[in-house]
């Protein structure tokens, strides 16, 4: 049982020691930064174990170098007038499409430029594309998802049926739609996708996860504290969210890409070029039809539209292991 | 249930927190399209007082409402009814005038922010009480943060002097470190530190303690009387053990299904237990005195939810006492049977 023990008279604690603290900014800062490099190098050694999010980062940086590629070579081996992926034409060739040659790696589309300056140049504002998106969604979903769970009632209730409601609309068709209307280009077709993410189903779940963050004996602790809602959503509620909401972000960003695809293969996008209408350009000259005989058509940008949508979805799985312990492969 | 409150509460008028007629009920089974019908009397017409630098002992079962009484005091829920008064430095009451009792629902805005400064809690989970992704620097310095109390760099130099005052040094060692580095112990001595490093009027401590192992449970209780004395402040701490309770306090409340049932100075208490309940828990208490022996009065039966619960005595289907007067009337009221010496019994 507790015997009381002999400790020093009351008041004797109350007269602090000195205390010698070397104190600047400075100090503070690079604790917090040695902090922050500490738990990404814990965080990254576990995505690094997982094959596919190797295998993820491997693709994302082939692709990432090829994005770099395009204007460096522009400015050095390859002449605007015939490689530009637009207004470009290859006066080297006789008949357009042209096989993959030399000059041509991957040969002309039909109206005479060159495939593989597309497929590049493409790459670039696919991703842009793809991360705007995923930006705008994750920031309106923790966001949403955060106020939703924290305040609960009429605006829980609001932004629950706006999902709903977005969900419930079949999201290419809404998009083709909207792209019919409004001349989409790709900075509104990131902002739509996002903002349709962002309320979506991206909203719900990071709302269910704020709700158990919600009930966190921290955070009544905050509020002992003093702390505001402001500073209970904000400092307690969304960082607790982050991790999840990344994983999210690597989601949109394959939906994004996908959604970019069959825009533009249907020509509903105003874009200058991008790996859908590469393949929409194949198919109005009818060469998708003639089987594997154009390959070089379709091939490069289905493959590239299939493997960077694949790598960030499986960036995301990898991610998943880093965020939710329980995934995670035992060592012992 | 201020109609039914025919007792002043117990202790001085000049109390630093008065309770009067305290209750707070939780719906049960309800939904967004059902009203309740039924409700969890958690606690139930609850009254005592508490001095500046005094401390009070809350023990009773798992389940009594001790953790609610604490989370009203310090406004984390609301009162279904009753009033909670505070006579807290900087917090003036509704007259304006100095030191006049503020009531516990007339804070809010700016008072509230004054009230945080002065009424703090420490919480019964060490583990879940702080966030994870925080360091103990951001965990201790948050009051002082939240409130603009200091520069960042002063705050690092008060969080350091705290730090020393429980007992982790050097502080350098540990601003910087997350809750899942720290022992149970080393945790809950941060909570303290968080408490306490704003300097309040009031604590609630709810079971510090009951998380940890023995052996650091005596180091926590230690330093929390240590620097409660030395600070001048007044606490109210919430255990299940009555040992723990005449340990840490000058004055203990026990609590039955969200009733106080007794209420007296520590040793009054434990020498003239008067509540059959009181006397129950007694007997599980070691008696330092070899010689004595405390005859057990049994308890039958379990402890039930205090679920809509009949109108009379709560104790009524465990007391060995209990008679047909005690089952025909009302929860007994809450009397002064000896000075000082409050019971809530038909039968002492
Ligand atoms: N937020 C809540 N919603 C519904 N019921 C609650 C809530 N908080 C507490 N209760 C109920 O109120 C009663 C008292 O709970 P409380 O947490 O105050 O008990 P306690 O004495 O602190 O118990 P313990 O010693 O186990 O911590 C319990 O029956 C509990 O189920
Ligand atoms: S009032 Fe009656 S039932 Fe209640 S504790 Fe006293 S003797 Fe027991
Ligand atoms: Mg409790």
């Amino acid at each position: 049982m507790i015997t009381p023990p002999n400790f020093p008279p009351p008041g004797s604690a109350s007269d602090p020691p000195v205390v010698e603290v070397g104190h600047s900014r400075l100090r503070l800062l690079i604790a917090r930064t040695r902090l922050a490099l500490h738990s990404f190098r814990a965080g990254w050694s576990i995505f690094m174990e997982s094959r596919i999010g190797v295998l993820s980062l491997v693709i994302i940086g082939v692709f990432a170098i090829m994005a770099v590629a395009h204007p460096i070579l522009m400015l050095t081996i390859w002449d605007a007038e015939t490689y530009d992926p637009v207004t470009g034409y290859a006066f080297d060739q006789v008949d357009q499409p042209s096989a993959p040659s030399w000059r041509h790696p991957l040969g002309t589309d039909p109206l005479g430029r060159d495939v593989l300056s597309q497929l590049l140049w493409s790459t670039r504002s696919e991703f842009v594309l793809g991360i705007t998106a995923a930006l705008v969604t994750v920031a309106i979903a923790t966001t949403v998802g955060a106020v939703s769970a924290y305040y609960g009632g009429l605006v829980d209730v609001f932004f629950m049926r706006l999902a709903d409601l977005i969900i419930a609309l079949p999201g290419i068709s809404l998009l083709i739609v909207l792209s019919a209307l409004f001349k989409l280009n790709l900075f509104y077709l990131a902002l739509v996708i996002g903002i349709l993410g962002g309320f979506g189903g991206t909203a719900i779940i990071l709302k269910s996860q704020a709700l158990s963050i919600k009930v966190k004996p921290y955070i009544e602790a905050a509020r002992v504290a003093g702390g505001g809602h402001f500073h209970i959503i904000f400092v307690h509620i969304i960082p607790n969210l982050l991790p999840l909401s990344l994983l999210y972000m690597m989601f949109t960003v394959t939906s994004a890409i996908f959604a970019e695809a069959v825009l533009s293969f249907l020509g509903l996008l105003d874009l200058r070029m991008s790996w859908g209408i590469m393949i929409h350009t194949a198919n109005t000259g009818g060469y998708l039809m003639g089987g594997t005989r154009y390959w070089w058509l379709v091939v490069p940008a289905g493959a590239s539209i299939t493997l960077l949508c694949s790598a960030f979805y499986l960036g995301g799985r990898a991610l998943d292991e880093v965020v939710n312990p329980r995934l995670r492969r035992r060592h012992d | 249930m201020e109609a039914n409150q025919p007792h002043t509460p117990p202790a001085a008028a000049e109390g630093l927190v008065s309770v009067s007629g305290l209750t707070r009920q939780f719906p049960v089974g309800r939904s967004l399209f059902r009203r309740a019908t039924s409700f969890i009397h958690a606690v139930d017409d609850v009254s005592f007082q508490l001095n500046a630098g005094d401390s009070l002992g809350l023990v009773g079962e798992s389940g009594c409402g001790k953790t609610t009484v604490g989370k009203l005091l310090v406004k984390l829920l609301e009162p279904t009814s009753g009033r909670i008064t505070y006579r807290l430095p900087g917090l003036d009451g509704a007259a304006g005038q100095e030191n006049a009792p503020l009531e516990a629902s007339a804070i809010i805005g700016r008072q509230l922010r004054t009230f945080r400064r002065q009424v703090q809690m420490i919480f019964q989970d060490p583990y879940e009480s702080m966030n994870p992704r925080r360091t103990i620097y951001d965990t201790i310095a948050e009051p002082l943060a939240v409130q603009g109390m200091g520069t960042v760099l002063d705050r690092v130099d008060m969080v350091s002097e705290i730090l020393m005052l429980v007992g982790l040094t050097p502080p350098a060692t540990f601003l910087f470190r997350h809750p899942h580095e720290l022992s149970g112990g080393q945790r809950q001595r941060v909570a303290i530190a968080r408490a306490l490093v704003v300097e309040p009027a009031f604590v609630v401590a709810d079971e510090p303690t009951s998380m940890l192992d023995v052996s650091s449970r005596t180091g926590i209780m230690n330093l929390m009387q240590q620097l409660a004395h030395g600070l001048g402040i007044a606490y109210l701490y919430v255990t299940h053990d009555l040992a723990v309770a005449r340990y840490m306090c000058h004055r203990i409340a026990v609590m039955y299904l969200g009733k106080i049932v007794e209420l007296a100075e520590t040793e009054e208490l434990l020498r003239n237990p008067l509540h059959p309940y009181t006397r129950a828990l007694l007997s599980a208490v070691p008696v330092p005195n070899p010689e004595y022996r405390r005859e057990p009065p049994s308890i039958v039966g379990d402890l039930t939810a205090p679920i809509d619960p009949p109108e009379r005595c709560r104790f009524f289907d465990r007391c060995p006492l209990a008679t047909h007067y005690c089952r025909d009337n009302p929860h007994p009221a809450f009397e002064e049977k000896a000075p000082g010496h409050w019971v809530a019994c038909y039968e002492v």
